[in-house]
């Protein structure tokens, strides 16, 4: 069930340079599953397309739903700009989200890629391993990681905290070993993410992105190369809106 | 309140579409809209084979507008047939026009003739005017003698009336509307998109994998009502407008300047249930205007 509506904000964060938390309530929320991502409207007319953003904490209770963002250009910008009692117009939830398994699990995210994370290793059952990639030490969501993961494993790429290098590195460093392993980031990461799962065995899922404009799979704006022919079209593209964003690493080409 | 428009024998129970490429075959929107209300459902281009389209990104935001350049990216006739125009199978109430692409006059030819026997297909919208493929499509529309033959040699094997959707990436688009009229068009659609390009000044480097792309959205609306006036006025044959539709503003805007029927297009995008918004306005318009016939606005604004 998707809806479409004005949210209300509850909270804007600043939580890193360029990294803000938005908290919002909407019926949305009933709904949604870790992984899966909100359109989100800019109140500027001349802006029409949503902004896909993910979802990083559910709280079906309260009916609310967080997202953490980075600012990337001017639709972005404005959201930063929104306090505690605006309204925002969003559309969700969309995509198909993190099928929970495995009771050895890691989750790995990269810079962008981190927020969707932490509410799938909230909700997976067993022993969660979260491995979380920065640029440097302006951090954002690690207190929270280490309340709902067994091990929080940190990577920056000036070695400011933890591992020097990536999220990659800091895996092997750890020889981290799972039933399943899931992962949010660029596409560089995916793929070595992918790699060292596949080096191992180990069955891995990918959160993909691409630039969308429909949101719900009829544009066919947003497609990634799939291995294996796509139910859509059959032409290999899978819609990362619809079909994903979450594939299984061997579903697509990284 | 009659909202009833009739193109080439087909009766519409009211004059507003969505736009082909923006709505799928229906499926995804079905959540959002009754698709019962729609006057038609334009499908997505479909062409003989399976396409796969253009690399990604495929899509850019501009001010009040968008560039897509998709590719026709289609999962060809055989399987539109069995899946896509099976589900539009429940909803008796909307027509359905099939927009239909290829890179050659034989391309074009194997869907129209496939479609030839399929009683839910009501009309076939022929898209000679995507500015996104290389050959075929916008390569017919965009020279008077193409649009004629191409027009010419669908009309000759179309069991349904076919509506040339003409693009307005041309000099002077009454030249290839009267050129479709000539050919046998029982109707014209239009405005395709606008090419253009945008550049992303950080990197460097184009937005779009294509380099270019349609424009839509409503910074093209101004563009489309002279065009469609413009037509209107150079051919007797009924004109499908679209470009830019996001408000019943425009839907009735379109008519005024000539149109029988609208499409709604990229406001799908941001806007789910547009197409049922415009139509609800569109009829306060009527009653707020003492109008009972919606054609009696068609074209009135000369």
């Amino acid at each position: 069930m998707k809806v479409k509506e004005k949210a209300q904000v509850l909270e804007q964060m600043k939580l890193a340079d360029g990294v803000y938390s938005l908290k919002l309530k909407t019926t949305a929320a009933e709904y949604a599953i870790p992984g899966q991502f909100i359109s989100i409207y800019s109140n500027n007319g001349s802006k029409l397309l949503p902004r896909p953003i993910s979802i990083c904490e559910i709280d079906k209770n309260a009916g609310t739903l967080r997202v953490v963002y980075r600012v990337v250009g001017e639709g972005t910008a404005e959201f930063s700009q929104l306090t505690a009692g605006d309204e925002v117009e969003v559309m969700g939830p969309l995509g198909n989200g993190f099928p929970l398994e495995g009771e050895k699990t890691v989750v790995v995210g990269g810079g962008i890629g981190v927020p969707p994370m932490l509410e799938l290793a909230k909700q997976l059952s067993g022993s969660v391993t979260a491995v979380m990639g920065y640029r440097n030490d302006d951090m954002f969501l690690t207190e929270e990681f280490t309340d709902v993961a067994a091990e929080l494993i940190i990577a920056t790429d000036d070695g400011s905290v933890g591992v020097h290098g990536t999220v990659v590195d800091a895996m092997k460093e750890n020889d981290l070993d799972a039933d399943v392993i899931y992962a949010c980031g660029p596409k560089p990461m995916l793929r070595g993410v992918a790699e060292y799962a596949a080096e191992r065995g180990i069955k891995c899922y990918v959160s993909m992105e691409e630039r969308m404009a429909c949101g719900v799979g009829a544009c066919l704006g947003c497609v990634c190369q799939s291995t294996e022919k796509d139910d859509h079209s059959h032409v290999n593209n899978k819609r990362v809106c619809k079909d994903g964003p979450v594939f299984l690493s061997t579903e697509v080409v990284l | 309140m009659n909202t009833k428009v009739t193109i080439a024998g087909v009766e519409f129970q009211n004059p507003i579409m969505e736009a082909s490429g923006t709505f799928g075959s229906g499926m995804e929107y079905s959540e959002f809209v009754d698709l019962n209300k729609l006057g038609a459902v334009v499908t997505k281009g479909v062409a003989n084979v399976p396409w796969p389209g253009n690399p990604t990104p495929r899509i850019a935001e501009v001010s009040s507008g968008m560039l897509n350049a998709i590719g026709l990216q289609n999962p060809g006739v055989e399987v539109f047939c069995e899946r896509d125009l099976k589900f539009l199978e429940q909803f008796k109430d909307a027509r359905v026009v099939v927009n239909v692409c290829g890179h050659s006059a034989e391309e074009y030819i194997e869907v129209v003739d496939r479609l030839a026997g399929e009683s839910r297909v009501d009309m076939l919208e022929i898209n000679i005017s995507c500015p996104n493929v290389k050959e075929g499509g916008i390569a017919f529309g965009q020279d008077p003698k193409a649009v004629e033959e191409i027009t010419k040699l669908v009309k000759a094997h179309a069991k349904q009336p076919i509506i040339m959707k003409l693009s307005p990436n041309v000099t002077d688009i009454k030249v290839m509307a009267k050129a479709a009229e000539a050919g046998g068009a029982d109707a014209i659609s239009l405005i395709n998109t606008l090419t253009g390009m945008k550049i992303d000044v950080e990197r460097q480097s184009f937005v779009l994998a294509n380099k270019t792309g349609g424009m839509s959205g409503p910074a093209v609306h101004p563009i489309a009502v002279r065009m469609v006036y413009e037509c209107a006025n150079a051919v007797n044959i009924p004109i499908i407008g679209m470009g830019g539709i996001s408000t019943w503003q425009d839907a009735v805007e379109m008519m005024l300047a000539g149109a029988t029927a609208v499409s709604v297009g990229t406001a799908n995008f941001y806007n789910p249930t547009a197409t049922l918004d415009i139509l609800s306005g569109m009829k306060d318009y009527m009653v707020r205007k003492k109008i009972d016939d919606i054609n009696d606005i068609i074209g009135i604004v000369k």
